[in-house]
């Protein structure tokens, strides 16, 4: 079976990582209570989208 | 050449994929508004709109037709009566799919779809719901007044008898 021949460095290795990394999840504002929600989701807190309310929430009701 | 006409297997066989679009159809001509899986709701779009291109035609032919997927008679008198009327001059896109979220328990992402026009369908239903609900509080709340009143009544005669 095939060998390395030569030490790895730790330079090489944290070379290779360094575009190994997370990027922050996006948000957008929702409209109506001015919350951040994610883009193109009904807003979790009022359950709004597109200028209706498409989920009756607790405070709603 | 049958390319590109592939369709998405949600990861069932033939007959289980077929029933659960054949149920997933019936259920949003039923209920106007449906809570699923993206990837489930996009699957069953063509097939809603082929059951309402059915119903636009309006003929036994189409209702037989209509009666050979969906899986209740109800389903198709809805189709043909109060759902395919309201399509008359739009030729497809009849369906709005809005995200949602993440399910709690696997964590799926979870979307509605909806039929277009089903706003009003759906208030009366949140109606319907929010009166039944304040009903059945306030028969909890009558139950449990008399159930106090009862306890009390008992309590006074134990006491008496000392």
């Amino acid at each position: 079976m095939p060998n390395p021949k030569r030490r790895h460095s730790k330079s090489r290795t944290s070379k290779r990582r360094a575009h190994d990394y997370l990027t922050a999840a996006s948000a957008s504002e929702c409209p109506n209570c001015h919350e951040k929600k994610m883009p193109h989701r009904v807003c979790p807190k009022c359950g709004h989208y597109k200028g209706r309310e498409i989920v009756a929430t607790k405070e709603a009701s | 050449m049958r390319h590109q006409i592939a369709t998405k297997k949600l990861g069932r066989n033939t007959s289980h994929r077929r029933a659960l679009l054949r149920n997933l159809v019936t259920s949003l001509i039923m209920e106007e508004r449906i809570e699923t899986t993206p990837a489930k709701a996009k699957a069953m779009r063509p097939h809603v709109e082929k059951m309402i291109t059915l119903g636009k035609r309006g003929d036994l032919s189409a209702r037989r037709l209509a009666l050979g997927y969906l899986m209740t008679r109800a389903s198709v008198d809805r189709l043909f009566d109060t759902v395919a009327p309201r399509f008359g001059d739009r030729n497809g896109g009849y369906l709005r799919i809005i995200h949602k979220g993440f399910r709690k328990g696997d964590g799926a992402a979870t979307c509605f779809i909806e039929l277009l026009g089903s706003e009003k369908f759906i208030e009366k239903k949140r109606e319907k719901r929010a009166e039944v609900r304040a009903k059945r509080k306030e028969e909890i709340q009558k139950q449990m007044e008399a159930d106090q009143a009862a306890a009390a009544e008992q309590a006074g005669n134990t006491e008496g008898e000392k």
